[in-house]
C-alpha cells in the first residue's frame, strides 16, 4: 500500500473525521488506515502534522511548458452555440489572465464561418476553427478525432467543456486518447498561485461534499462544467481576435458510429432552463390536481414551472422539469420552491439562483437554509394568496397607466 | 451475443447526513447498494439476452465486499460475475478505471456488446463507460433510452440529448450507457435468489490480468484530490411567519425593497 502514517502522528484524531470511507481508525493512539482506504488523499491534506504520507509518483508525463492557452470547446448544433460556451469563456478567460496565456475555442462543425468571427467579439484570442462537411452532425468518433488532432497540434494547458450531453460523452473519450485527467461536472475553477495548477472543485456523493481535484503531471488538464454556473461573457468593444482554419483530412476517419436521424421532441411552454422565473413543486404539494396551484403561480408571474424528483416520480409532472442533480440545473432570477424540503440532490440544481423563495410548512426544513425569503406555512394557502396579490398588482398598474 | 454490463457499488447518497458540528460525514447505518443506473444496464443486458440469445457476465471493480453486489446481480438472473479486486488498484480515477475495467474486458475475449451506467451516483463522473470503449477502440454512445434493435454486426440505439433524440447505429462490438428510462428491472428471482447463496465470487487480482503497472491504481490517475470540504450552509435569509395574507404581504414589500420585482 502507498500510503503510511509516520511516527509524528500525535493520535489527534482529525483525519478519522475527515475520511469520507470510514477507513481509519486509531491503535495506541495511532492512525492506521485499513483495506476500505482508496488512497483519496482528504486525510493527508488535514493532518496538523504532516504525519500521513501518500507515495505518488512524482514524474510528469509531459513536459508541463510545453502546453500553453486556455481552450474552450465551442459546443454548437446546426450551428447555434450552446450557451454554456459564452459562460464557460467568462471563466476561461479569468483563467486565461491568472495565468498570462491565450483564451481559445476550439470550434468543430460545418459552415460556422460567421460563428467563429461571432465568438471573437467575448474576448476570445483565437478560434480554432475545423469546418467540415462531414461534420456537420456531432459523432462522438470524428469529434474525438478531430480533438485530438487540434490538442495534439497546438497544446493548449487547460480545456473547459460544458458538462452538457456532448461535453460528457466527448470528454472522457478524449481525456483516454491522449490519456490525461478529466475532472466531471465542476462546479468551481482557480489557478493555484504557486503551482499554476487548475483546481477544479466539484461536488461529490451526491453533494453532500465538495472536492477539489488537480491534475498535476498531466496535459492538457481537462474539466467539464455545469452549466448555469459561471457568469456569461459579454461581448467587449473592439477586441482583437483571429480565426485560424484548422485542415483535418476527414477521409481518414472510419466511421464506427453514424447518426440516423435527429428527433427534436416538442418542450412544453417556456424551458425551465431558460426561464427568468420558476415555480417549483415537490412532495408537499400533496396531489396531481394540486399540481395546478403551481402552474397557476409560474403562469400569473409569466414563469415556467419546475419540480423535485419527488413530484417526478409521483407523475405529478413529466421528468422534463425535474431540477437537480439527475434533473436540469438552472439558475433564474426567482426560484420558488413550494413543498420541497431542500435535499442535497435538488440543491445543486437550483442553489445559483439569484433569489430563492422557499414555502414550507415545516420550520426545520433545510431549504429554509438556502432561501432569500422563506415562508412557513401551508401552500394551499399562501399560493393562492399570492395569484390574488399579484393580479391585484396588475389591476392597480393598469389603473395607473390608463389614468 | 456476449455482452458484459459494468456495476459499481456505492453509499446510498440519500442517506448520508453531515454532523453539523463536526462538519464531516456521518456513515454510520448508510447502506451500499448497486448504482441506481447499473440497475438498468443490467435488466438491458438480460432483457438483450432474452431476444439475441448469449450471456450476461456482470463485472466491478472494487473492495472485496463488493461481493454483495455481485451477488444480488445473480438473484437477478445474470449468467457469470467477476470481482476485479487489488490493493494495487486503490486510488483508481476514471482514465484508471476505465483502463483496467478495459482489460478485464479483453480477456473476458470476444465481448460483443457492453452496458455501462449512465454514471455512479457517489463520483458522479459518467467517465468511465467512454473511457473503456476508448481503451478498447470500440465506438460508444451516452445516455441510451432505448434500444431498437441488433443485428450481426450493428445495433441501433436512441441517445437522450437536449430538447430530444438521437437514433444511433453503432458497429458491434460497441459500448452504450443507459439511463432509467430505458426499461423497468425487474425483482429478484427464487431460482436467482438460491443461486445467489451458493455461488463463489470469483476474484480476478493484477496478476490476473494483462496489465501495465504504471496505468492502475493511484499511479494510473492523472487526477488526485486535494481537498474535500462540506459546502457552506446558505446563510439564513429572511423568514416570515403568521397568517398567510400577512406573509405574502412582507414578501412582496421585501421583493419590492430590493427592486427585484
Ligand atoms: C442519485 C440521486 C439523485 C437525485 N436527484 C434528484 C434531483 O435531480 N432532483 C430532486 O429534486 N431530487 C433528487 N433526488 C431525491 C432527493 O434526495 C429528495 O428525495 C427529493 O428532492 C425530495 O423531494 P421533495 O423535497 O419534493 O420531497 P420531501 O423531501 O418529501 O419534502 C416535502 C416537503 O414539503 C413540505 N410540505 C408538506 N406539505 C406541505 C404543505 N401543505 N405546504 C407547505 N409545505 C408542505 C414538507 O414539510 C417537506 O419539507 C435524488 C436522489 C438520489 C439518490
Ligand atoms: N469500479 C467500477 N467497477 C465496475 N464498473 C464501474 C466502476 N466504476 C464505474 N463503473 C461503471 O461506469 C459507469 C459510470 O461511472 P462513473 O464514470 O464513475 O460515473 C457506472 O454506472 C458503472 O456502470
Amino acid at each position: 500500500m502507498s500510503i503510511r502514517v509516520t511516527d509524528a502522528c500525535i493520535g489527534c484524531g482529525i483525519c478519522l473525521q475527515q475520511c469520507p470511507f470510514g477507513a481509519i481508525e486509531l491503535k495506541e493512539n495511532m492512525a492506521v488506515i485499513s483495506d476500505s482506504c482508496t488512497l483519496c488523499g482528504s486525510c493527508e491534506s488535514v493532518c496538523p502534522v504532516q504525519a500521513i504520507q501518500i507515495e505518488r509518483e512524482k514524474q510528469a508525463a509531459v513536459n508541463l511548458r510545453d502546453y500553453q492557452d486556455v481552450w474552450v470547446f465551442g459546443e454548437q448544433r446546426n450551428g447555434e452555440i450552446n450557451s454554456v460556451v459564452y459562460e464557460l469563456i467568462g471563466e476561461g478567460r479569468k483563467l486565461a489572465d491568472k495565468l498570462g496565456e491565450q483564451l481559445c475555442v476550439a470550434l468543430i462543425g460545418s459552415q460556422l464561418s460567421a460563428a467563429a468571427d461571432d465568438l471573437l467579439q467575448y474576448g476570445v484570442n483565437k478560434v480554432y476553427l475545423v469546418d467540415e462537411h462531414e461534420l456537420s452532425v456531432y459523432n462522438d468518433e470524428s469529434y474525438t478525432s478531430v480533438m485530438v488532432d487540434l490538442i495534439n497540434s497546438y497544446q493548449p494547458s487547460i480545456i473547459l467543456l460544458g458538462a452538457t450531453t456532448i461535453g460528457r460523452s466527448l470528454g472522457p473519450r478524449v481525456a483516454a486518447r491522449i490519456k490525461t485527467g478529466l475532472t466531471a461536472d465542476c462546479t468551481g475553477l482557480d489557478i493555484d498561485q504557486e503551482t499554476q495548477n487548475l483546481l477544479q472543485t466539484r461536488p461529490a456523493f451526491g453533494g453532500n461534499i465538495m472536492a477539489t481535484i488537480v491534475c498535476k503531471n498531466n496535459r492538457p488538464q481537462m474539466a467539464t462544467v455545469r452549466p448555469r454556473v459561471m457568469n456569461a461573457a459579454s461581448p467587449i468593444n473592439g477586441f482583437q481576435g483571429k480565426v485560424q482554419q484548422h485542415d483535418f483530412d476527414t477521409s481518414e476517419l472510419t466511421m464506427k458510429t453514424r447518426v440516423l436521424e435527429v428527433i427534436e421532441e416538442m418542450t412544453e411552454l417556456i424551458k425551465i432552463e431558460e426561464a427568468d422565473i420558476i415555480v417549483s413543486g415537490g412532495r408537499g404539494v400533496g396531489t396531481p390536481g394540486n399540481f395546478k396551484l403551481i402552474a397557476d403561480l409560474a403562469q400569473a408571474l409569466g414563469g415556467a414551472v419546475g419540480a423535485s424528483r419527488a413530484a417526478v416520480d409521483n407523475g405529478w409532472i413529466p421528468y422534463a422539469h425535474q431540477v437537480g442533480q439527475t434533473g436540469k440545473t438552472v439558475g433564474p432570477k426567482i426560484y420558488i420552491a413550494c413543498g420541497i424540503s431542500g435535499a442535497v440532490q435538488h440543491l445543486v440544481g437550483m442553489k445559483s439562483s439569484d433569489v430563492i423563495i422557499a414555502i414550507n410548512k415545516d420550520p426545520e426544513a433545510p431549504i429554509f437554509n438556502h432561501a432569500t425569503f422563506g415562508l412557513v406555512g401551508d401552500l394551499n394557502q399562501i399560493i393562492p394568496e399570492m395569484i390574488k396579490k399579484i393580479k391585484q398588482g396588475r389591476i392597480k398598474e393598469a389603473a395607473a397607466t390608463s389614468e | 451475443m456476449k455482452i458484459v454490463v459494468c456495476i459499481k457499488q456505492v453509499p446510498d447518497t440519500t442517506d448520508v447526513k453531515i454532523n453539523k458540528e463536526t462538519n464531516t460525514l456521518i456513515r454510520e447505518g448508510v447502506k451500499s447498494i448497486i448504482n441506481p443506473y447499473d440497475v438498468y444496464a443490467i435488466e438491458e443486458g438480460l432483457a438483450l439476452k432474452e431476444i439475441y440469445g448469449g450471456s450476461v457476465t456482470v463485472i466491478s471493480m472494487g473492495p472485496p465486499q463488493v461481493c454483495e453486489a455481485l451477488k444480488e446481480a445473480v438473484s437477478l438472473g445474470v449468467d457469470n460475475v467477476i470481482l476485479i479486486s487489488d490493493r494495487a488498484f486503490a486510488g483508481a480515477d476514471s482514465l484508471a478505471t476505465s483502463y483496467t475495467l478495459a482489460k478485464t474486458i479483453e480477456k473476458i475475449g470476444e465481448v460483443d456488446l457492453i452496458i455501462t451506467g449512465k454514471q455512479a451516483i457517489d463520483g458522479d463522473t459518467a467517465q468511465v463507460g467512454p473511457g473503456i470503449a476508448e481503451w478498447l477502440h470500440i465506438p460508444h454512445s451516452t445516455y441510451i433510452k432505448a434500444v431498437e434493435e441488433i443485428t450481426g454486426e450493428h445495433i441501433r440505439v436512441q441517445r437522450m440529448i437536449e430538447g430530444g433524440y438521437e437514433r444511433i447505429e453503432l458497429d458491434m462490438p460497441a459500448l452504450i450507457t443507459v439511463v432509467k428510462e430505458i426499461n423497468e428491472p425487474r425483482f429478484p428471482s427464487i431460482r436467482g435468489i438460491l443461486r445467489s447463496r451458493e455461488i463463489e465470487v470469483p476474484i480476478w487480482t493484477a496478476n490476473d490480468l494483462d496489465v501495465d503497472e504504471t496505468r492502475i491504481g493511484l499511479k494510473g490517475s492523472p487526477t488526485q484530490v486535494v481537498t474535500i470540504a462540506t459546502p457552506e450552509l446558505g446563510s439564513k435569509g429572511e423568514i416570515f411567519r403568521g397568517k398567510a395574507e400577512e406573509q405574502v404581504q412582507k414578501l412582496f414589500a421585501a421583493l419590492r425593497e430590493r427592486q427585484i420585482v
